[in-house]
């Protein structure tokens, strides 16, 4: 059985996605390959790695990996991945391990599994199980040939323990084969936003907000605990959050350790994509809204007059601590 | 230029959903069925490139039982000239709706492919992708801005924490669009007495060479989550109700 699990990193740093990734496979016996890929400056994530237990991580360096794309990250890692035999390949569901795997599979006339909420791995194979309609229900699947591929959602696997392992490092120049679509140009939107799916702490708007100027309520709120920003359909198609920021089936999945909805009713829709966070406060002036039904904890009060104390509040907890 | 929209029904998203009795799907009985959102703003930027390129056509594909037919003339309504049924009732995954579309982009002689960024159903976000490499064409998923001239397509795609990617790349190639990129139209009275009498293609899998192929990936044993109770309501004004919420999310329910 071999099993490779791609981390990933933005400039160096590794993504905890991928450490949740290797604790897990660790907690199940499996010891797996991990792989790098990238233009130089990656010890310190390999590093990374080992501290978290890995004992081999592959790097696949080229100059054109600096930068990602879908065609050079997927023709990289089969390059090498298809003189390995794998019988496991997994990755991050990340906006990359979501964008280059479906090719990657198609390399190795191999299925997909994506976004898995738990992975299991058996001899040769693995079943994963993975929410479908956005978490109104979940499926189990297994893999009937070819290599089980399968991308995991990040912050729902624990990261575990200091294992202080040193890890073997094997550097190996990769082929990155014909790059067509290039990044020419990133454009930041200028603030530093925590991103959605990563983020512990998530405090999310609806159509209760009137405005989106009165958005940067909850950016207070949220920028005092590091957490992120959501909206709800209800809001994004108002025009007061864009719809980056929206939960829900046809907008982000998430899972954060604590949800704010603030002014949001809990449309079935809504509470598709937030419903397993593992707390879950609402802050609504209807106490007859349905987000009641699901929240641990619930306010029945105005928004506008509940958030600006709870922002007080934790700026005190965070002055005390 | 041939442009080919690859459209997916799916359950309405509120759509509350059971289990079949098996457990290897939903129960399919009751379901409204509507074209995938996200596949709904690939045909409209389909029909918008097709009128600013002045030229090309936008032929809409479908996969599965007969009722997709009625996406297909939604699509029709819209504005696509024309549509194509790849008529299954088998069970699909991504690698087989991957393979089998891109041999359909292939008979239609496509020049340039829009889809959606996932079906709201299997949420795979996998179909470009798959498309993308067994046509190997060059791809962009979540893309929230498209603009085509000549032979080089620019696409702005939606990365994490409010950045953006500028990315080119020649045509042809797959484009997986994001919700934001623009608004669908809404079908008109000449296009829905046109959707009426078209005629749609029909494709099996054998006339695209694959019958002898199946999926790769297997689901099974469908389950619907726990329910969540709801928990306590906390009471006072304001103030005290938010500095209690800080107490009991540090003390009980230790998140912050």
């Amino acid at each position: 059985m071999s099993t490779y699990l791609i981390a990933e990193h933005k400039d160096g740093q590794l993504k905890k996605a991928s450490l949740e990734m290797l604790s897990e496979c660790l907690r199940q016996g499996t010891q797996p390959t991990c792989i790098l890929l990238g233009h130089g400056a990656l010890e310190a994530a390999a590093g990374e790695l080992g501290k978290a237990g890995a004992s081999k991580v592959v790097i696949l360096e080229h100059a054109e990996l600096a930068s990602y794309s879908s065609e050079g990250f997927a023709n990289a890692l089969y390059g090498y991945l298809s003189k390995q035999s794998p019988s496991v390949i997994m990755a991050g569901a990340s906006w990359q391990g979501k964008d280059y795997l479906p090719r990657l599979s198609a390399k190795f006339n191999a299925g997909l599994a994506s976004d898995c909420t738990e992975f299991k791995l058996s001899g040769n194979s693995a079943t994963v199980r993975r929410p479908v309609f956005a978490g109104k229900c979940s499926q189990a699947v297994s893999f009937s040939s070819g290599p089980a591929i399968f991308s995991v959602r990040p912050n729902v696997l624990a990261v575990g323990g200091d294992q202080s392992t040193t890890p073997q490092i094997e550097k190996v120049a990769a082929d990155v084969g014909q790059i067509r679509a290039k990044v020419t140009e990133v454009l930041s939107s200028g603030q530093k936003k925590v991103d959605l799916t990563e983020a512990d702490i998530i405090v999310s708007g609806g159509r209760s907000l009137k405005s989106a100027d009165n958005f940067k309520l909850l950016f207070d709120c949220a920028s005092v605990v590091g957490a992120a920003v959501g909206a709800s359909r209800a809001a994004v198609d108002a025009g007061y959050a864009p719809h980056d920021m929206q939960v829900g089936q046809t907008g982000k999945t998430v899972s954060p350790k604590l949800y704010v909805a603030c002014g949001i009713s809990g449309a079935i829709q809504h509470l598709a994509g937030m419903r397993t966070s593992k707390v879950i406060v609402a802050i609504n002036k209807d106490p007859e809204a349905p987000i009641f039904q699901k929240a641990d904890y619930g306010i029945v009060g105005d928004l506008f007059e509940v958030v600006p104390h709870l922002t007080e509040e934790l700026k005190k907890l965070k002055a005390n601590s | 230029m041939n442009i080919i929209v690859l459209v997916k029904q799916v359950p309405d998203t509120e759509t509350k959903i059971k289990i079949s009795g098996d457990k290897k799907s939903i129960e399919k009985t009751d379901v409204k069925w509507v074209i995938n959102p996200y596949d709904e703003f690939a045909i409209e930027q389909a029909l918008k490139t097709k009128e600013q390129l002045k030229a090309g056509s936008v032929t809409v594909v479908s996969m599965g039982p007969d009722r997709v037919v009625e996406s297909l003339r939604t699509a029709i309504a819209m504005g696509a000239d024309n549509a194509v049924h790849v008529k299954t009732d088998q069970p699909l995954d991504s690698y087989l709706v991957g393979k089998t579309l891109a041999e359909v982009v292939k008979k239609e002689s496509g020049q340039l492919v829009f889809t959606g960024k996932q079906g709201i159903d299997d949420d795979q976000a996998a179909t470009f992708g798959f498309v993308a490499e067994f046509l190997n064409w060059p791809s962009a998923s979540m893309v929230v801005k498209c603009e085509i001239a000549a032979d080089k397509i620019t696409v702005q795609r939606e990365v994490e924490g409010g950045t953006r990617f500028v990315l080119q790349m020649p045509a042809p190639a797959v484009i997986a669009v994001d919700k934001g990129i623009n608004t669908p139209r809404y079908a008109s009275l000449p296009g829905i007495m046109k959707a009426k009498k078209k005629e749609i293609k029909t494709y099996s899998m054998s006339d695209l060479g694959m019958a002898s192929e199946a999926i790769k990936t297997v689901s099974a044993d469908y389950a619907l989550p726990p329910e969540r109770q709801a928990g306590k309501k906390l009471s006072g004004d304001a103030a005290s109700q938010a500095k209690e919420l800080v107490r009991l999310l540090r003390e009980e329910a230790k998140v912050i």
